[in-house]
């Protein structure tokens, strides 16, 4: 906060006086911002080749569908939007004013370029790792064979170093080791707790969840019978897939008392349920009680040695046995399904839907839309060696994703809301997920507990309910429901980030502002990365009157509603 | 909650009145949330006495109910546990469930449901909407639905009209985020409620709050925003409500708690019985645990059913004591059933096609059992039911009209309960 150029807050509390006294500078002023505001968007196609192609082929569907995209974000609305998609929380003041003041042509991907640079590297990784903690391991923070930090520890370290996509994906698949960073435990392996929690039962939890997040493919349904709509997908193809992890075993360490200390993730020989480990099998029962037998097959047929025994070799020379979770990883990677998953999902991310509802549900019962821009974003993905970072700046850096959130008539036709599907003519306006909304308070309010992720679990699981079942799924009520906007109005976060200590947030913006108008406009472009409406600022001038001069109380006033209100909350 | 009479900037009337006289003073300025203010002021009124309610007890996991209200002594698949007779003659169920035994007659058991989801996200949906899950669509599920159409009926609610107890209940589908379940703890404690500054301030920063809202909302950008704004309103009434102590279930003696079981699903349906009578139009009470794939007979025995019979037949008996069980339905389901067959861990496995859902009050018939399946439990051999008929019976138990249909934002027409038919014999 030290660093900014309050000067400018001053200049935009002039421009705001203007605007509310002389009614001809408001003409002319929004005479002259249209024309600049043209010269910015009359920009021509884009010459990075993806992103061109991301564009065309969404006015195709723009022409196709009849609808017309609404006009573009303004620059702060697209400037705070790609700071909480790429990094997760809001920009701080001190960065709105940058972007503000940068005049150059192409400031949208110098910002998308900083982001995604060492500069921002700790807070994308923070990010990208709450993002995926959620993806591979749920909310639930009740199941003792995952280690939440552990598994967190392990994503922070592969995004910042930009692991590719297929080779992070094999080390999911693939961990051994310890899943607790502690002195006892001593091969540690965040990976690991992607599988360490889903072994029970037969690992069937880790066939579902390994096919639905890295193929697209609902299986669950196929333990017990063929798939009622998705033809593709047989009965004999989920065991023969769970075949996969019959070499894997989560062994529960203690510390002395009962209670799980850590999990080790070994490989052992499978001897396979019929006893012959160089035909190591497992047995499923048809619904009509018939039972059959799996060895490994991977869903699009290919077959691997029916040895259950990890590879080795005979006293002379002869190898033997198969490392099935290695094969499987492999199999994985070289699958169509598998780089269209991932776009679909990083896609939804940021434009609110993906090609297909769900996003993990391929197949012939459920065909995406467009089906073209999906194969071919995947093709170039998979060109750029599953880089992560690029597929995401060709995303934020193309059209759909500039657009707006208001609604025109002529955009009215696009609702995806109400099962239409969506054509991205507009920016889809949706709600911060909870780790968002928590690491922008704390920028918003330069509480400088960013790192304590801890006390950010514990914050969030008052909105995880848990539905009882062996799966251990959850949903949360955090989706704008009174006990979100309760914890908004009324809980601890907010009263911390709204406190008068002396050092505060409030009390800096006190400080570094001599008018009370610039003091406004500090608290605007922190929370809402914009300068307050004329409007605003009589509802303001009334609370400085309610608090009868003790302005730093009406700050506090200001600052609590700003935290509280739908545009802070949501995304746009 | 936790054992204090009084939460919330307003404890008294009086003051209440003192708080909201601030607000409907000061929003009547700027008009954000003046309507909202007039609301409360008019309802400030008092309780009336009021209409119909339900409360759906959801046993998460899938309860084997061939153990529990169809058994199958002497059969292969019929486990070891005995009958017991019941209030009604010729009616007998689990020898695990006696308590529950001496209020059949409250109650009706339908034998005959069968369904295709069993999967638990999927049978949860289905049994919650009456629909199978779509892709395209979300449909709103019993307490969503239930509270929609019988809160005009409810002038003077205060709390949310939708409250789950101890669990996440499915989404408000297409009626929207406001209409979603107000999810609290089994101990009644609702977070957050205690405002940070005085009323007067907080009247303040609600006015402020509200220009901002309104802006945001001018620029036409969708639902969302305008629910966020509807959603501050009925936060703002229930932390002013003195309706509140109804979540607090420690008011009540000692010997009901006891009754009831010092458990969460016990506290649970204690409360269910409070916010009942408060008015409040649907409650959910959730019991998880009966994803009993090993063990299951111990399992049952030892913990699931106990607890289950102390607090569902406490909760029966009081709702019919009290007078309120005439107008209150209560419905005992979960996603699905279990497998006639044991499997190798002593345990049952999902199982859809046959199995039971219990219900009672309302408009039900009391001490009745519909339909019947096999000797060994595997199939249905009278007329079926579905989710849909279920949720018809439902409906048609609290008179909610059957021929009422949605009309999603798109304009596809949808009737409530997917057209399910009302099951013969099951209403009175």
């Amino acid at each position: 906060m030290q660093t900014v150029p309050w000067k400018c807050l001053t200049y935009y509390s002039r421009y705001t006086w203007w605007v509310q006294t002389g009614k001809l500078f408001t003409v002319l002023l929004a005479v002259l911002m249209v024309c600049r505001c043209t010269t910015l968007q009359a920009e021509e196609e884009s010459t990075v080749p993806q992103i061109a192609f991301i564009n065309s082929q969404i006015e195709s569907v723009w022409a196709d569908a009849g609808v017309e995209p609404v006009e573009r974000a303004t620059d702060l609305e697209w400037c705070r939007r790609v700071y909480l998609d790429l990094i997760g929380r809001i920009p701080t003041v001190d960065e709105v004013l940058r972007y503000k003041n940068d005049h150059s042509r192409d400031k949208q991907s110098v910002l998308v370029d900083r982001l995604l640079s060492d500069e921002y590297v700790r807070e994308y990784a923070k990010h990208w790792s709450n993002v995926w903690t959620t993806v591979l391991i749920g909310r639930d923070t009740n199941n003792r064979m995952i280690d939440r930090s552990g598994m967190r520890k392990y994503l922070q370290t592969a995004w910042e170093s930009n692991v590719p996509y297929d080779q992070f994906v094999e080390e999911l698949l693939t961990a051994t080791g310890d899943n607790a960073d502690r002195s006892e435990a001593v091969e540690f392996n965040g990976a690991t707790n992607f599988l360490s929690g889903k072994l029970g039962d037969g690992a069937l939890q880790a066939t579902a969840k390994t096919a639905q997040i890295f193929l697209g493919l609902q299986v669950q349904c196929t333990q017990c019978h063929n798939h009622p709509f998705n033809s593709g997908v047989k009965q004999n193809q989920f065991w023969e897939l769970n075949a996969f992890f019959r070499q894997t075993r989560a062994l529960r360490r203690f510390d002395g008392g009962r209670r799980v200390a850590w999990v080790e993730l070994v490989d052992e020989d499978f001897a396979g349920q019929g006893g012959d480990p160089n035909e190591a099998e497992i047995f499923y029962e048809l619904r009509n009680g018939l039972i059959k037998v799996a060895y490994p097959v991977f869903i699009d047929g290919t077959e691997i040695s029916k040895s259950g025994l990890l590879p080795g070799s005979l006293g002379d020379g002869t190898p033997y046995g198969v490392h099935r979770r290695r094969e499987l990883a492999s199999l994985i990677r070289s699958d169509p399904l598998f780089p269209k998953a991932l776009v679909n999902r990083i896609w939804a991310y940021f434009l609110g839907y993906g090609f297909t509802r769900p996003i993990d549900d391929f197949g012939g019962h459920n065909p995406p839309s467009p089906p073209a821009l999906l194969d071919g974003l995947a093709q170039r993905f998979t060109e750029y060696s599953y880089d992560l970072k690029s597929l995401m700046r060709w995303i934020v850096l193309s059209k759909p994703y500039g657009l707006s959130s208001r609604m025109t008539p002529g955009s009215e036709k696009d609702a995806p809301d109400s099962g239409e599907p969506p054509y991205f003519s507009r920016f889809y306006i949706r709600q911060m997920e909870p780790e968002q909304l928590y690491d922008s308070l704390m920028v918003a309010t330069k509480t400088n507990r960013v790192e304590d992720i801890e006390r950010q679990d514990r914050w969030l699981s008052q909105f995880v309910m848990a539905f009882g079942t062996d799966e251990g799924d959850s949903s949360t009520t955090f989706n704008g429901t009174i006990p979100q906007i309760l914890m908004l109005f009324n809980g601890d976060l907010v009263q911390e980030a709204t406190s008068l200590d002396r050092d505060g947030f409030l009390d800096q913006v006190m400080v570094a502002n001599h008018k009370n108008q610039d003091k406004i406009n500090a608290l605007y472009v922190a929370s809402l990365s914009r300068w307050p409406s004329s409007i605003e600022l009589r509802y303001a001038n009334q609370l400085l009157l309610a608090r009868q001069g003790r302005v730093k109380e009406a700050l506090q006033d200001i600052w609590w509603a700003l935290l509280n209100s739908n545009e802070f909350i949501l995304n746009h | 909650m936790n054992g204090r009479k009084c939460r919330g900037p307003a404890c008294s009337e009086s003051s209440r009145r003192h708080f909201l006289s601030h607000l409907g003073g000061l929003a009547a300025l700027s008009t954000p949330f003046a309507s909202f203010a007039n609301s409360l002021l008019a309802n400030a009124e008092g309780l009336k006495k009021r209409q119909k309610s339900a409360i759906l007890l959801w046993m998460g996991g899938g309860p084997s109910t061939m153990d529990i209200w169809d058994l199958k002594p002497g059969q292969a698949t019929g486990g070891p546990f005995k009958q017991i007779s019941t209030s009604v003659d010729g009616i007998a169920i689990s020898e695990h469930m006696p308590m529950t035994a001496r209020q059949m007659h409250h109650l009706a058991i339908v034998r005959s449901m069968s369904t295709r989801e069993a999967d638990h996200q999927r049978g949860r949906y289905y049994m919650h909407t009456g629909f199978v899950p779509n892709p395209n669509v979300e449909h709103p599920g019993y307490g969503s639905l239930i509270a929609h159409e019988l809160a005009d009926t409810i002038e003077s609610l205060e709390i949310p009209p939708f409250i789950s107890v101890g669990g996440g209940s499915v989404a408000p589908g297409f009626l929207g985020t406001t209409w979603a379940p107000f999810v609290v703890s089994p101990q009644g404690n609702v977070k957050n409620l205690e405002s940070l500054v005085p009323q007067e301030r907080l009247a303040n920063r609600l006015q402020m709050l509200g220009a901002i809202e309104n802006r945001f909302i001018g620029e036409k950008r969708g639902q969302l925003p305008k629910d966020h704004r509807e959603i501050i309103g009925k936060s703002v009434q229930l932390m002013t409500s003195s309706q509140l102590a109804a979540f607090n279930v420690s008011e009540e003696p000692t010997s009901v708690r006891e009754r009831y079981g010092e458990t969460n699903f016990g506290r649970g349906c204690l409360m269910a019985r409070r916010l009942v009578e408060v008015g409040v139009p649907f409650v959910e009470v959730n019991l998880g645990g009966w994803d009993n794939h090993s063990n299951i007979f111990s399992t049952l025995a030892d913990q699931k059913l106990p607890d289950l019979d102390r607090a569902m037949s406490a909760l029966i008996e009081d709702l019919a004591d009290r007078g309120v069980l005439d107008n209150t339905a209560v419905i005992w389901m979960g996603e699905f059933g279990r497998t006639p067959t044991i499997n190798g861990n002593g345990g049952r496995d999902h199982w859809a096609r046959s199995w039971s859902a219990v219900v009672g009050g309302a408009g039900f018939s009391r001490g009745a059992v519909i339909g019947e399946t096999s000797l060994d439990g595997r199939e249905v051999i009278s007329e079926p039911y579905s989710s849909q008929d279920l949720m018809a019976s439902v409906l048609k138990s609290l008179d909610i009209p059957l021929d009422t249909t949605f009309r999603s934002k798109n304009g596809r027409p949808m009737k409530i309960a997917n057209g399910g038919q009302v099951i013969p014999g099951l209403c009175s």
